[in-house]
């Protein structure tokens, strides 16, 4: 890992500070778990890294999840594994089973909201040293025609075929979240989907911000009428049971109204088979006003595999997807899950 | 064996026989000097900046003040390894990935290697060389002592903190809860089914 300076600043003002002077030149530091293995590969090699954990403890917007349901404030700060056992967020299941279901203890004890939303994608050739990827500079993405069994399946007009690489993205998406972004002089609000891009040449990242932003906390609030009742849940397809990523993910969100069984307001969001998080609209407008049962919930998600291009080894995340959204959409409707015997 | 500089031992280990028994002494005595000097400065900086140059760590590891000085890249695991000779954490992946370096800080298990040793500044740290009472073996090591779970040993100091601290928080956790509690450990050995039933012995008693 090349050396730097490191930051400490003991307020919000003092991060914003360092990144605006740093002009490019600074990486926010949080848990760590995405940034200092690019360093030590030297992918990174950031002047200067900026600590948030001076000020995470007393500055509560960024250390802190706050509101009341349905809207809740989480800061970027916020551990995973705080969120995986928050109360207060015990009514987005899609988002705390997401949580829970990264990587191991270790990482959820380390890692953050903030982290998770804008590391950088997992690509082997992107991570490799010495490879020199149209994200880094060169002139075509290997992974087109090289190994690609986990990349994405949704490659239309991508000249670069990463997945996504965040498991929270897809449930606060379907959970109607907007981001709390500052700089030095700044201050703005988006929808999480605005938050992320697909880049395509060196100096772009998966995310919008610019490098002298911060993300400072991602507020959830699903629309939902007044009496109704929010239903949400993911599911992801993994190798292995824990400590993986995962293969593909689905994450479900919809209300019915009292005594109804029929889904309104519905969002749907596949994780890890695109450059982006995506919303599929499709997949939401065929479940949109049904009863939510197998038929149903196997419909929408024919529907969300539609416009898919896999590459040469990938095929099979085609299928993987639609078990994924189905069952994603039944555990949302509480049916008892049939795939657990 | 745990001996930073500035500790007095009756063996000879290895890293105190490199080190040299009089330069460690002085080298504390202005660490000292210099600890005194930093804690009364008052910061005139909100951004606090460190480095690149070595800096002034201090960290609290198994209930001891330690103090040296790093780079601000040196990471919590070389930190405690390579300049406070705190061995227990191994360093096999370097990467976040096989648990080997796992210690607690505040009581939550972390991957030391993917941690700056700066972070860890104020921290209450514990290594598997906190695993002993009054003399005594904690049981997690003595069930695995037990089971035999363990083959060329190195992942064990990373499988028993990671174990020490789920049993910290909920002294009733299940068996799935334990193999849940390492699921960030990884064994090359693949001495898991003896650490399974070391796992079930610290269940029946307790932990
Ligand atoms: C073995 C392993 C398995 C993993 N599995 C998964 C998985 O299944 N799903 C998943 O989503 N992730 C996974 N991760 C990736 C990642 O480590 C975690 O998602 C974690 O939450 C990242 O958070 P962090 O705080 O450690 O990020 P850091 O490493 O501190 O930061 C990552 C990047 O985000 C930037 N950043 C951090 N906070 C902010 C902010 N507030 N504003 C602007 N930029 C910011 C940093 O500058 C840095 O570039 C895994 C990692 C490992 C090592
Ligand atoms: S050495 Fe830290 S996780 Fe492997
Ligand atoms: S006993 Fe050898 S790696 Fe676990």
């Amino acid at each position: 890992m090349k050396n730097f300076t490191y930051y400490q600043p003991t307020s919000l003002s003092g991060v914003l500070k360092v990144l605006d002077e740093a002009a490019g030149k600074a990486e926010i530091l949080a848990g760590g778990t995405d940034l200092l293995d690019r360093m030590k590969e030297y992918i990174s090699q950031p002047e200067k890294v900026v600590s948030l954990v001076g000020f995470s403890g007393p500055f509560k917007e960024i250390s802190s999840i706050a509101g009341h349901p349905p809207t809740v404030t989480i800061g970027a700060g916020v551990k995973l594994v705080n969120i995986a056992e928050s109360e207060l967020l015990r009514p987005y299941p899609a988002l705390t089973s997401a949580a829970a279901q990264i990587a191991g203890p270790q990482i959820r004890n380390m890692g953050t909201l903030g982290g998770s939303l804008c590391q950088r994608n997992r690509c082997w050739y992107f991570r490799d040293e010495h490879v020199q990827c149209l994200l880094k500079g060169g002139r075509r993405c290997f992974a087109h025609d090289g190994e690609n069994q986990y990349h994405a399946i949704f490659t239309q007009g991508h000249p670069c075929v990463i997945v996504h690489p965040s498991t929270l993205a897809p449930p606060l998406m379907v959970l109607g979240a907007t981001c709390d972004i500052r700089s030095h002089k700044a201050q703005r609000q988006i929808p999480i989907e605005q938050l992320f891009q697909a880049p395509v040449k060196d100096g772009q990242r998966e995310h919008t911000l610019a490098p002298n932003e911060l993300l400072v906390s991602v507020t959830i609030a699903p629309k939902i009428p007044p009496g109704a009742t929010l239903r949400n849940a993911s599911y992801e397809v993994k190798q292995k049971e824990t400590s993986d990523w995962p293969i593909v993910q689905a994450s479900v969100a919809y209300y019915t109204e009292a005594g109804g069984q029929v889904a309104k307001g519905v969002r749907i969001a596949l994780g890890h088979v695109a450059p982006t998080p995506l919303l599929s609209p499709a997949a939401a407008k065929v479940l949109e006003g049904q009863e939510v049962n197998e038929k149903t919930a196997s419909a929408a998600a024919e529907a969300a595999v539609e416009g898919a291009r896999p590459l040469s080894q990938n095929a099979y995340k085609v299928q993987q997807l639609k078990v994924a959204v189905r069952r994603a959409i039944l555990l949302a409707s509480g049916a008892k899950p049939y795939w657990e015997g | 064996m745990n001996n930073s500089p500035g500790d007095r031992h009756d063996g000879v280990s290895r890293r105190g026989f490199l080190t040299g028994t009089g330069a460690v002494a002085a080298a504390a005595a202005g660490l000292q000097a210099e600890l005194k000097q930093a804690t009364a400065q008052p910061r005139v900086d909100d951004t606090n900046p460190m480095g690149p140059a070595p800096v002034l760590l201090q960290l609290t590891v198994n209930g001891r003040s330690l103090t040296t000085h790093v780079e601000p890249r040196v990471t919590l695991l070389d930190a405690l390894r390579n300049y406070l000779d705190v061995t227990g954490c191994k360093r096999v992946c370097d990467r976040a990935t096989c648990g080997a370096c796992t210690v607690m800080v505040n009581g939550r298990t972390v991957y030391a290697c993917t941690m700056l040793a700066l972070e860890a500044r104020g921290c209450d740290i514990r290594t598997a060389e906190a695993l002993v009472r009054g003399g005594k073996l904690d049981p997690v090591p003595t069930a695995f002592v037990d089971c035999d779970a363990q083959q060329c040993g190195f992942c064990t100091p990373g499988f028993v903190v990671s174990l020490r601290a789920a049993l910290d928080r909920n002294p009733r956790a299940t068996p799935e809860e334990l193999e849940a509690a390492v699921s960030g450990n990884i064994c090359r050995c693949g001495t898991y089914e003896q650490m399974r039933h070391a796992i079930v012995q610290l269940c029946q008693k307790g932990g």
